[in-house]
């Protein structure tokens, strides 16, 4: 009972420590998971390279893996639990009052600014992945390093998704049928 | 309770759910589904409100993914919207977590797992391409918009800023921007 809440509080912490998200946190959630032997530093990897390649926030899949690991399916609900119910509480908050004063002038005069700003970060994360799924080593010349496959599959993906319209979650299960495809082929 | 209410919540736990089952790259990937499904198909919220939301987010603590779809389903919901698009968002990781800490440990080294994940991340990146084309016309239309997406854009990419000071130092230039234009316009009346 007392491995649960602290697998709770743990994560909660973990949660409410993270803004702005990304890997900004790994430190912080490595500290913490191998000072109690949660995990060792390799079981730690393991993670960031199971949450690459599967949906969901490291975070939250760090939380469960851990939770499950420690105490089956009923740790790994508290352990997530734990890093969404402080920010589900501060969330909430903060849509109410905003939600209140979006109309007003200087709201809408910070806004204006914040608008563009989310943009170039959206732009930010894009060439992240971009370059991530293009060229993720960067040997010899540039265009010695461009993975030509995943240049293909981009654009196969962009005229999907703009000249025909598909559904964003079909275009991820395409992306990845061609992905073996093209690389168990080529 | 409402019943219409009711009925909202569970298309936002659906909607999440597969929202949650398909991001792939971190919290902005999941804009893209939220475009789609939130915002052409149920019209809950406008297309700004999306960019409204994500830096409300980027600025309190907790994960990007999960915030957002808190903060989306209060908006449309309240309190019960937000309770299920959170649950809904979370329970897909959960579910294929779960399965690997308990099953597959070797997942990352099982054929085809990373020859699909390769498809994947390209994939990814051209959803985001076209949703930042498509954001990028409605939030960032005057000069002082594009300026701003670009600095903003190479202060993270090429200096790695903290996301939280850009939007600080951003929000503060759109109200010195706005003062400008009451200025401005005050003069001309003025005159």
């Amino acid at each position: 009972m007392r491995i649960l809440f602290e697998l709770f509080f743990v994560f909660a912490k973990i949660g409410l420590f993270t803004i702005g998200g990304g890997y900004a946190m790994i430190p912080l959630i490595t500290q913490e998971i191998t000072s109690r032997n949660w995990l060792t530093l390799e079981g730690v990897i393991d993670i960031i390279a199971i949450s690459e390649m599967t949906p969901g926030p490291f975070a939250v899949n760090s939380a469960t893996f851990i939770g499950v690991q420690q105490m089956g399916l009923v740790g790994g609900a508290f352990a997530t639990m734990g890093v969404i119910v402080p920010s589900f509480v501060i969330v909430v908050m903060v849509a109410k009052y905003f939600t209140k004063f979006k109309d007003h002038p200087v709201v809408q005069a910070v806004l204006s600014g914040l608008r563009p700003a989310v943009i170039g970060l959206i732009a930010s994360s894009t060439f992240l992945i971009g370059k991530n799924a293009f060229a993720p080593e960067i040997t010899g010349t540039w265009l010695q390093s461009i993975n030509w496959r995943a240049v293909v599959i981009f654009i196969l993906g962009l005229v999907g998704i703009i000249k025909l319209k598909i559904h964003p979650a079909l275009m991820i299960i395409i992306s990845a049928a061609l992905g073996i495809l093209f690389f168990s082929i080529f | 309770m409402n019943r219409t209410l009711l009925k909202k919540a569970l298309k936002l736990f659906t909607v999440f759910f597969r929202i949650g089952a398909f991001t792939f790259g971190g919290g902005f990937a999941m804009i893209p589904y939220i475009e789609n499904e939130i915002v052409e198909k149920n019209h809950w919220i406008e297309s700004d409100e999306i960019l409204d939301i994500f830096a409300v987010v980027q600025s309190v603590p907790g994960v990007i993914a999960v915030n957002s779809s808190t903060f989306v389903g209060y908006r449309v919901a309240g309190l019960l919207g937000a309770f299920a698009a959170t649950i809904g968002v979370v329970l897909p990781s959960y579910i294929i977590i779960a399965v690997i800490a308990l099953l597959l440990y070797n997942f990352k080294d099982y054929p085809y797992v990373a020859e699909a994940f390769y498809g994947i991340q390209a994939g990814v990146t051209a959803l985001m391409v076209h949703v930042v084309i498509k954001l990028g016309k409605k939030g960032a239309k005057n000069l002082f918009g594009l300026g701003l997406a670009a600095a903003s854009f190479l202060a993270l990419t090429v200096f790695g800023a903290p996301a939280i000071m850009i939007l600080l130092v951003s929000g503060v230039l759109g109200l010195i921007a706005m003062n400008i234009r009451r200025i401005k316009k005050n003069n001309e009346e003025r005159s």
